[in-house]
This record gives C-alpha cells, structure tokens and sequence, in this order.
C-alpha cells in the first residue's frame, strides 16, 4: 500500500488571531504552527496504521517554504516514512492542489488522503481538486476507511447521518473525525526525524485562480445581560421581543 | 447566466430558496439545475426566489457525486453560465473542488455575503474567528453560501420548469448503505441549536437538553469532549475541529466556552449561556446569561417556552 498525506501548517488553535498591513496579511508575530489537526490526527495517522497492518510506505507532502519544515519533521516522528516539500507559497487551494497533482501523477500511489479542512482557511477544497486532477474518484468526509485488496471501504457523513460507500484503489480522500485517534510522537520518533533527508521539489507554473485581498475580525459583543435562573419567562421574552429569534 | 444547484427531496428546502435568493442578487438571472423527485409544480416556486427556469434530471442520485458532477457540468454548458451557486454542504464539499478544476473557475468556499463594491466575497476564517474577503480571478466563479447567511426573498413568479436527460454517466463509488436518524434537524442547516457540555455530568442527563430543544423546534449540539467519550455521536460536535454553525439562536449549558469551542459557534446571531460558573469564558461571548444548575434551569427553560408557544397560538 503506497500512500500519500498532504499536510498543511495551521496555527495553533489557542492562537490570537490578528492582521497587519492594513488587514490584507495574518500576523504571524508569535503565533506557532502545528500540522493541520485533521491532516495529522485523521489522515496521517490511519495512513500509519494501514501501513502497520498491510506494509508498504507513507509519504507526506506539504506545499509551501522552508520555514514550514518543522510541521514535516513532526509528520516523520509520528511515523511518516518519506517527506516531500513543494517549494512553494501556497496561494490558493488550486495552487496547492495543482502542485501535489503534479508531483503525484506518475508515482501510482493507491490512496491520497487530505484533511476535510485546514483551521485556518476551511476550504475543504484541496482534496477535490486533486481528484480530479488526477482523474480519481474522491471521497469526501470520511469517517472510517477500511482496505480489502484493492476495494477501500468508507463511511462518510451526509446531512444528519452516514453511507457506507465502496470504491476502488487508487482514490482521493478527505478524512474527518472518528477516523483514527491522535498519536503523539516519542522520543525516539522525535531524534531520529531531526536528522531525516527531506525531499525538496520545485513548483509547476500554475496561476492561482482566487486571492484574498483582506481579513475582518468580528466585533465583539456587547456585555451579557444577567437573568434570574428563577425567571426564565423572562429569558423567553427577551428572545421574543428584544432579539426577536424566537 | 448564473446557475444554481439545489437539492430537492421530497420539496423545497430553506437552504435551496437561500442559493437561489443569492443568485439573484448576483444580478445575472437566474438557472436551476436539480434532481431528486420533487414535483414540477413545487420547483416552480423557485421562480418566486428569482429563478428564471428550472431544469430537473430525474435520472441522477443524490448519492452519485460523480454523476451529480456530470449533471451540474451539462447544465453549465448548456446555460453558459459564468457563475455557479451551491449551499455549502456536503454535496457543494464533494463536487465544487471538482468543478472549479474541471471548468477553471475560482471557488469561494462558505461565502456569507454577496460581493462587496469592490467584488470581493465575504468568508468565514480561521474557523469562524475572523472573515476573510475573497477575489476570484479567472472569469468563471463558483461560490458555495453558508446555510443561514441570507433570508430568502419573494422577488416574482413561478417559472417553468423542464425535465431534461443530461446523459450523466455513473461513478465509481459504490453506496452500500445509508444510515440516516429519522426525524432530526440537520445541525449545519438548524435556525436555533440547544447545546450541552460536560457539565452534564453523563450522556443519561440528555433528557433535558432534548426536551428544550423539543420545545424550540431546535437541533441539538455538543462540546468536543463529549462527543469524544461518547456520550453524544461525532455529528453533534460544534466548534474549531468539529462542525461550524451560525444558528440565530445557540443556547450553551454545562460548556465552558473554550477558544476552540468559540470558534465553532461565534457566529450565532444569539447566544444564551447557563453556567454554575459565574467566571466561565463562555459569558463574554454571550448575549444573555444564566449563573445556575444546568439541572434546574433547562428545565425551567422548557416550561417557560411551552407557557409562550402555547400562549402563542
Ligand atoms: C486542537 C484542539 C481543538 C479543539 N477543538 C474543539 C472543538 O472543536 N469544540 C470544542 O467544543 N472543544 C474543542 N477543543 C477542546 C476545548 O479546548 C475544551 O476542552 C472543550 O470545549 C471543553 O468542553 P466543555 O466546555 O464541555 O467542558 P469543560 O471545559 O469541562 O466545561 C464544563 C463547564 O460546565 C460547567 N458546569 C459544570 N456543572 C454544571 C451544571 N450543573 N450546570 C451548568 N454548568 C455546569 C462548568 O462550570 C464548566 O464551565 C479543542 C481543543 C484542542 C486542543
């Protein structure tokens, strides 16, 4: 089984989220990056477990600068056995997807497994892009994914409940929640990827196909009204009149 | 031209009336494309939202992304759309990435708002902590509306609607089953969510959370820890690595409002918070709160909104 995780850097969840330049780029001042949740705790992570179970080889490929190599180290502690960084800003999710396809085209892996979404820009959209890039099948959301020869057995979530689909290798898939547990990495992972070859591959020229051209922060609310844990009719007539949502 | 792909099981969903609502605003006029078997007579209705024609292949599934994909392709070509308009959910997640390869048109990801002056689109960042305003490029757009973003609106008419065969082929995933909760609100799609965290103490305490959300006509949600140990299924975690919802009304009991629990839900037009905690972060991002037992007040709650609704009628 020959298996490819992209993997994106996000901020750390507890991060201060704030903007610079006149609100059209994130400040970065003292944020720290981690691998994207979903790429490191669903995807990789079943990625190294289907290996463990089935052999073969994991690689993990991130698109972006060398300042990004730290989320590819982590990756290699937690098990990944090959890390591949296409040196490039990653400007759009088109961009990205269009880079990872280039360099997955002739390398027949049986599954390519994304994230559902980064946290930073939730676009859920790398993956499809990919797919149909390469001509693949894609599964998107999948909570569970089981192999049995060359048939990947998944269940993805659909409005209010889950399918159990069947497709076969090699196919594109977007792993979300329930998948695999997080792994943290040991010691010993940890020393021996400091040290590991990283593959560095240049960009193909592709034109990104949207920009953001500025960031908002939402304003924050105004002071909580108190109420009674002894009046809730008046909980209920506030939500009537004064915010008018019931 | 700007297309619309609405689902249509058994009739009109809010979220449909929404995309078509929004195409319009686009400026354009307005094509449907769907499946399903809702009949022509209500499709029509779409016309009132601002649709100009309805196109509907009763040949394709739900289920089939690839064929939906197909379907959506066809109707773009035949229509010459330049703009292509989906709800954002787990349809728009599976097939949108493809289309925007597939017809090079940029794709604008859980837009909340029609473009601005200077034709940027509104999205939801960093998990619903900050907006982000996208441009896109190349001269086809796609853009996927977050549900309860904007109101429908009657603008017209019906219009007519045609049953066309669009050829689309069949893809390669297989659907084995379905397992699908009968009776409840899809959370992504709920105008009012009643949510409950650890202070609850254990899954068998639901009961109150349910009959407030009963009494509401609400979806129910949870924190992550308590989707994690079980107590609640996976589809009701709401914030940062979980689902993202904006309710007009999102009632927190026993949550203690953590930053990532934040992200997920700071959208809600309203928050009420019930906490034994006076200190609990979750109040600085509420509208109301309730310093109390979630025990006692939740029920109290229920009986307060039955009294009203019962007044109401
Ligand atoms: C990378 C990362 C991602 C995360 N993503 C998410 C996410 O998407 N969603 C999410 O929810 N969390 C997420 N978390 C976890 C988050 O940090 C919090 O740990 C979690 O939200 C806390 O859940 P809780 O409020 O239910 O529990 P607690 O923090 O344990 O809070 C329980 C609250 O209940 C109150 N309480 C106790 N008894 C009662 C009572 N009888 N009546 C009323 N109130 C009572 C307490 O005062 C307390 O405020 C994430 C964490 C990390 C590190």
């Amino acid at each position: 089984m020959k298996i490819l995780v992209c993997i994106s850097k996000a901020p750390d969840t507890t991060s201060k989220i704030a903007f610079t330049s006149g609100n059209t780029s994130f400040d970065e001042n003292g944020v720290q990056y981690i691998v994207n949740p979903y790429d490191e705790w669903y995807a990789l992570v079943r990625a190294l477990e289907l290996k463990e179970t089935l052999g073969g080889n994991v690689t993990i490929i991130t698109v972006g600068n060398a300042v990004d190599e730290s989320i590819m180290r982590k990756a290699l502690a937690i098990g990944a056995d090959d890390a591949v960084r296409i040196d490039a800003e990653p400007k759009d999710a088109y961009f990205t997807a269009m880079q990872i396809a280039a360099f997955a085209k002739n390398q027949s892996f049986d599954l390519v497994l994304v994230g559902k979404e980064t946290i930073n820009y939730n676009g859920s959209q790398v993956g499809g892009m990919i797919a149909e890039a390469l001509e693949l099948p894609f599964v998107s959301l999948a909570s569970k994914l089981d192999i049995d020869g060359n048939v990947i057995r998944l269940e993805r979530e659909i409005a209010g409940g889950v399918q159990v689909v069947e497709v076969s290798t090699p196919a594109v898939i977007s792993c979300a929640k329930g998948m695999a547990e997080q792994r943290i990495p040991n010691m010993r992972g940890i020393m021996a990827a400091r040290t590991r070859q990283l593959t560095v591959v240049p960009a193909v020229d592709v034109q990104e196909l949207t920009s953001y051209v500025q960031y908002d922060l939402p304003v924050s609310k105004s002071a909580c009204k108190m109420i009674s844990p002894d009046n809730m009719d008046e909980l209920v007539q506030l939500l009537h009149n004064e915010a008018k949502v019931i | 031209m700007t297309l619309v792909y609405i689902h249509s099981e058994n009739g009109l969903s809010k979220a449909a009336k929404e995309v078509v609502t929004y195409a319009k605003k686009l400026g354009d006029g307005v094509s449907v494309i769907t499946n399903g078997n809702t009949t022509g007579d209500v499709l029509a209705e779409l016309g009132e939202y601002g649709a100009s024609s309805v196109m509907v292949d009763r040949s394709v599934s739900s289920d089939d992304h690839q064929q939906l994909l197909d379907l959506v392709v066809f109707a773009a070509e035949k229509t010459g759309a330049t703009s292509i308009v989906f709800s954002h959910d787990l349809t728009a997640k599976a097939i949108a990435p493809r289309l925007s390869v597939r017809l090079n048109a940029g794709l604008v990801s859980g837009a909340t708002d029609v473009p601005n002056e200077s034709g940027a689109i509104r999205v939801n960042v960093f998990s619903g902590k900050a907006f982000g305003f996208v441009k896109v490029n190349s001269t086809k757009q796609i853009i996927s509306l977050l549900p309860n973003s904007i109101q429908p609106e009657i603008t017209g008419g019906a219009c007519g609607v045609e049953e066309i065969n669009s050829g689309a082929s069949t893809g390669r995933i297989k659907l084995i089953t379905t397992k699908k909760p009968e009776g409840e609100i899809p959370l992504p799609e709920a105008e009012l969510v009643v949510s409950a965290g650890r202070g609850l103490k254990g899954p068998e305490n639901w009961g109150m959370v349910e009959d407030l959300a009963k009494s509401l006509g609400a979806a129910t949600a949870c924190s992550r820890p308590v989707a994690d140990i079980g107590w609640r299924p996976h589809h009701e975690h709401v914030g940062q690595t979980g689902v993202a919802i904006r309710p007009n009304l999102y009632i927190a009991a026993g949550i203690s409002g953590a930053i990532q629990h934040l992200a997920g839900v700071n959208g809600s037009k309203v928050i009420v918070v019930i906490n034994t905690d006076q200190e609990a972060p979750f109040f600085k991002a509420a509208d109301y709160g309730v310093v109390g037992d979630a025990f006692e007040v939740l029920p109290k709650l229920t009986e307060a909104i039955r009294k009203f609704k019962a007044g109401q009628n």
